[in-house]
């Protein structure tokens, strides 16, 4: 299941994003053709937004709710409380998928929308999605003043963040390169607008989406246990949860609460794989557009249980007659009856240049606003601070990366190249790179205690932690991946030691190597924001980076050094993707891919 | 099918003209479609008869003159019409039922009629037994039932077919060509005409009461005449024989006007120094640099030695021999054509004394000839090769050239050239190519090459 290629290559060259072809376990394939100036602009946009947010979140004079943090240490409520997570982790996703469909295909449909949409949730990608947490906190309590669910939607809202702008561009990806023939079918026969969406359009995304909704969701267990338990403007906030569960016992500095905790979590990825999303990716196969059978198909036992009982059947038959009613009612849509060209006229091109003044005036008034903001009278120097410590954080990622990279890529090599071995190793490999780090944490950070070892340095250990696994696991992938003519060749030429890691090996993975670099990079720069900040019983250890501006801006209530922290990391991550991966990503692709 | 057909025609195509990105797709192009009749658009790859076919549909609007549906100026997709495509376009994730009943549904009946009437088509099909089967289950012939049964079951006025039976083995295809005349003729369903394009003769001639035969770059109708045979057709009928061969000369002609004055003139090799693309001033460069055919090397001396060896040849007998379809050999018949190492004439072709020479030279010496021919003949290689000498570093970066072609060409010709233009310079060591800066370098045959042939310039 793991080598199955989900992406399909563009064939126009008109698209703004480069050809999603490798398979990301975090889904998170990023798109790199964008030029300076639109990225420039849309950074724009997207720090305009969450100043936006900012700014309501604060003004509103509501007093924030009373600092609630009950949690009961007890394991026999671990399951309930892992279910109470699991609830918020399916409303997030519920809530991902409605985006991705509406966003996703509106953007591909619609040239104008997709020139705004497609860069905006490219850079949204770009954001830490803790970041999102921190700024938005504030105003999700103030929504929901002496309550709970402002911080229920903080974090939903966070797991939101999470997976919605990866399925939207696979929503996109999809629907721009749905096969000619259906598109030309679709307008012959005239279907409905409604008919096309879900008879055509979501089918044909079903496989991408269900693949990178299953690989969006491991990384957001780690938001998710993060955004359970958050301090803001000095107060502690916990929801019941596995996430808060953890934080409880690390503040009172139990290890045996936490390794509680660490197995309810294992046992709950481990159930949400085996009885979710083995079953949907199974069933996802019968929207493959190969019109002959793969040579081995996904399969669940849950799913072949499923199909032998009985029910299913009867609900798919009341199902069909509510559809077949549904899909008349919804005919005022409109139909897909249109030529596939039509002229730009005169008229569109005066209405074009008004719309982009208008998007340009808001901009350059928005952003006069912003800078006013988070420089408080102070002047620019303001972003002196942060950008300094964003280096120190922009180093501990590369040493995340180094080290990572020297430890997985040979083992990886080594598992993917054994069959018997890979089969052990890659549920395993793909349950750490679920299982979110945090948890995990404070049996690093009560090492550090008891060793002295400074957070400066430990930082990247606790990074690394969740980071990691991206790697060796794309590395493995890829590796599964090689032709074995191309080892057999290898082999047969005596092609030995350094030559073979050098000749072979390395430039046969490579692909896989950047699409997981990418990942743990991202990862590492948001686990900075939990990272760069540990407690355990009553000591707090703090690591100087933009990581740990971000959280301590956070927990003392300061909204402008929190957008101002936010700004200045995703500028940091979205240079390192533009200037860094996507080269490497360029070469893989043209170079490096075996096809 | 074969009545006389007095009646006004239910398609008029008038004057039309197509154009992408401004590369002309279609010129000039009249039709006139009767109730009763099959009319086949015959051409080789590229002369633009798919796109003829969905202007038909309405699936694209003609960027020069109109289509009309029984007299109404056609402006969006056709309702009178539907289409049975190449690659069948059954969406994998229904049923046969399903995907047959896609189009009424779309109509908005409701789930019993439309069952009914699915049920009927695919049993008229002859595809009963087969209803809930998913498209991945079925066979190549059967899936393209599945397709004919979607589109007869809308009962349209026209059916247009394009290249349906092309992605099918031989055997399977003719079954299939044989049922659907029977179908038609037995008039289950309430179709009136066909419009079916192909690039295979034979079909064409089986299938239609008349042949539309296109020309290439840009598609123009070269000749319209009416298949004056009695059915069921006869292959080995004198005039069967006849037809088909005057076909194949029509395909392998090329046109009178686009043979242009003296290759060097028509475009002068750009201003390498400076990078710019030339001016318009100076030498005209109306059309372009000519394009090459889609040939690889390997093939075009593949295709050298069997005509060496096989002396003068009709292009049909070639094609059958090899049991290849006609489309197949054309690129490599172009090419020897192009690089004047053979010359047809009265759908023959002969290797002229270069090509002679070029067939049973050895590996070195047949590059060095492929050299000096493509760089003479192959007005790309050529520009690419004359801008190259001029340059200072020998280098120049390919983006340069692919401008160069975009002026007149849309992005997948250009890329096609391109690449073609690449190999041939490759093979023949006149230049180099090199992906990562994404340049072109001279390479050491190009002197040999040159003085291997008068000097043009």
């Amino acid at each position: 299941m793991i080598g199955l290629k989900y992406g399909r290559t563009v064939a126009s060259d008109v698209s703004t994003e480069t050809r999603g072809r490798l398979v990301s376990p975090a889904g998170a394939r990023r798109r790199f053709s964008l030029p300076l100036g639109a990225d420039i602009l849309t950074a724009a946009v997207v720090f305009l937004i969450l100043y936006l947010i900012v700014r309501i979140g604060t003004s509103s004079d509501v007093p924030l709710p009373p600092p609630n943090n009950e949690i009961d240490l007890n394991p026999w409520l671990l399951p309930g409380y892992s279910l109470a997570s699991l609830l918020r982790m399916f409303i997030g996703l519920a809530l991902s998928y409605v985006f991705a469909l509406v966003f996703g295909y509106w953007a591909a449909r619609n040239a104008k929308a997709g020139s705004i949409l497609v860069p905006t949730l490219d850079i949204l990608q770009s954001v830490p999605v803790l970041g999102f947490l921190s700024i938005t906190v504030t105003g999700f309590l103030a929504l929901f003043p002496g309550s709970q669910l402002g911080l229920e939607c903080a974090a939903i809202f966070a797991i939101f963040t999470a997976q919605a702008w990866n399925l939207a561009f696979s929503m996109y990806h999809s629907s721009l390169t749905l096969p000619k023939e259906f598109d030309e079918m679709s307008r012959l026969f005239r279907l409905t607008a409604w008919m096309r969406f879900w008879r055509i359009e979501v089918p044909n995304a079903a496989i991408g989406l269900v693949w990178n909704g299953m690989m969006s969701m491991g990384g957001a267990w780690f938001f998710l246990t993060a955004s359970e338990t958050i301090s803001v403007a000095g107060n502690d906030y916990a929801l019941p949860g596995i996430g808060s569960y953890a934080g409880q016992a690390l503040k009172q500095g139990d290890v045996g609460d936490i390794l509680w905790a660490i197995a309810a979590m294992i046992i709950l990825i481990v159930a949400v794989n085996y009885l979710f999303w083995r079953p949907l990716v199974a069933w996802a196969e019968r929207f493959r557009n190969e019109q002959s059978a793969p040579e081995a198909t996904p399969t669940s036992s849950v799913l072949n249980v499923l199909h032998t009982a009985r029910w299913p059947r009867r609900v798919g038959a009341m199902r069909r007659a509510g559809a077949d009613r549904l899909g008349r009612g919804m005919r005022f849509l409109g139909s897909d009856a249109r030529p596939i060209r039509s002229g730009t006229s005169t008229g569109r091109r005066v209405w074009d240049f008004v719309f982009w003044l208008i998007v340009a005036t808001i901009l350059v008034w928005g952003i006069w606003s912003l800078l006013d903001y988070v420089m408080d009278g102070q002047g620019p120097g303001v972003f002196l601070e942060p950008f300094g410590l964003a280096v120190f954080t922009m180093l501990r990622v590369f040493a995340v990366l180094v080290l990572s990279t020297v430890i997985w890529v040979p083992i990886g090599v080594k598992i993917g190249m054994n069959p018997k071995l890979s089969r052990i190793a890659q549920p395993l490999v793909q349950i750490f790179a679920s299982f979110p780090a945090n948890l995990l944490f404070p049996l690093v950070t009560s090492f550090l205690v008891w060793s002295g070892i400074s957070l400066n340095i430990g930082g990247i250990f606790l990074m690394m932690l969740g980071a990691q696994w991206y790697i060796l696991f794309n590395v493995i992938a890829a590796a599964q991946g090689i032709p074995s003519d191309l080892r057999e060749a290898m082999a047969d030429m005596r092609v030995g030691s350094w030559l073979w890691w050098k000749r072979f090996a390395l430039p046969a993975v490579y692909p896989g190597y950047v699409t997981g670099g990418i990942t743990a990079s991202g990862g590492a720069w948001n686990a900075s924001i939990v990272a760069e900040v540990v407690s355990f019983g009553s000591t707090t250890l703090t690591a100087a980076g933009i990581g740990a501006y971000i959280s301590l801006a956070t927990a003392a209530g300061n909204q402008r050094e929190v957008l101002l922290g936010v700004i200045v990391m995703s500028i940091f991550v979205i240079a390192m993707n533009r200037l860094i991966w996507k080269r490497f990503y360029r070469l893989a692709e043209e170079r490096y891919s075996i096809d | 099918m074969t009545e006389e057909t007095t009646a006004s025609p239910i398609v008029t195509v008038d004057d039309v003209g197509q154009t992408f990105a401004e590369a002309p797709i279609l010129q000039d192009v009249n039709i006139e479609i009767f109730p009763g009749e099959i009319v086949a658009l015959l051409g080789k790859s590229g002369s633009g008869k798919s796109t003829l076919l969905r202007c038909i549909a309405g699936l694209l609007i003609p960027t020069r003159g109109e289509v009309r549906i029984e007299g109404k100026r056609l402006d969006g997709p056709n309702p009178d019409t539907a289409m049975v495509f190449q690659t069948f376009a059954l969406l994998p994730w229904l049923d046969v039922q399903q995907n047959v009943e896609l189009g009424l549904e779309a109509q908005g009946e409701h789930e019993k009629e439309r069952a009914e009437k699915a049920m009927r088509a695919i049993e008229m099909i002859g595809l009963d037994g087969f209803e809930n089967a998913f498209p991945k289950e079925l066979s190549g012939g059967m899936r393209q039932r599945v397709g004919f049964a979607r589109a007869l079951v809308t009962e349209p006025k026209v059916l247009l077919m394009d290249e349906p039976f092309s992605a099918l083995d031989v055997l399977t295809a003719e079954s299939l060509r044989n049922e659907l005349v029977q179908i038609i003729d037995a008039g289950k369903f309430d179709i009136s005409s066909v419009v079916i394009v192909t690039h295979n003769i034979e079909e064409a001639l089986i299938l239609a009461d008349r042949v539309a035969v296109l020309g290439s770059r840009p598609g123009v109708i070269k000749e319209m005449f009416a298949v004056d045979l009695p059915r069921p057709r006869d292959r080995d009928s004198r005039r069967f024989k006849e037809l088909t061969n005057r076909i194949y000369d029509l395909l392998a002609s090329k046109p009178a006007a686009a043979e242009p004055a003296p290759r060097t003139e028509r475009f002068s090799a750009p201003g390498a120094r400076d990078g710019s693309p030339p001016s318009g001033s100076g030498a005209p460069v109306k059309k372009g640099p000519k394009m090459l055919p889609d040939a690889g090397v390997d093939a075009i001396s593949g295709m050298a030695d069997i005509l060496a060896r096989e002396g003068r040849r009709t292009i049909r007998h070639l094609a059958d021999d090899l049991g290849l379809d006609v489309d197949d050999l054309f690129p490599q018949l172009d090419a020897l054509e192009l690089l004047g190492m053979a010359e047809a004439a009265d759908g023959r072709i002969e290797l002229t004394g270069p090509g002679l020479r070029f067939a049973h030279a050895d590996i070195r010496s047949a590059k060095e000839m492929f050299a000096a021919a493509s760089l003479r003949h192959a007005d790309l290689v050529g520009i690419i090769v004359r801008a190259l000498a001029r340059s200072d570093s020998q280098k120049l970066p390919a983006g340069f050239f692919r401008d160069l072609l975009a002026r007149h060409h849309s992005d997948r010709t250009v890329r096609n050239q391109m690449r073609i233009a690449i190999s041939w310079g490759r093979y023949g060591e006149l230049f180099t190519y090199h992906s990562e800066p994404d340049e072109f370098v001279l390479d050491h045959g190009y002197e040999q090459a040159a003085a291997a042939q008068v000097q043009p310039q």
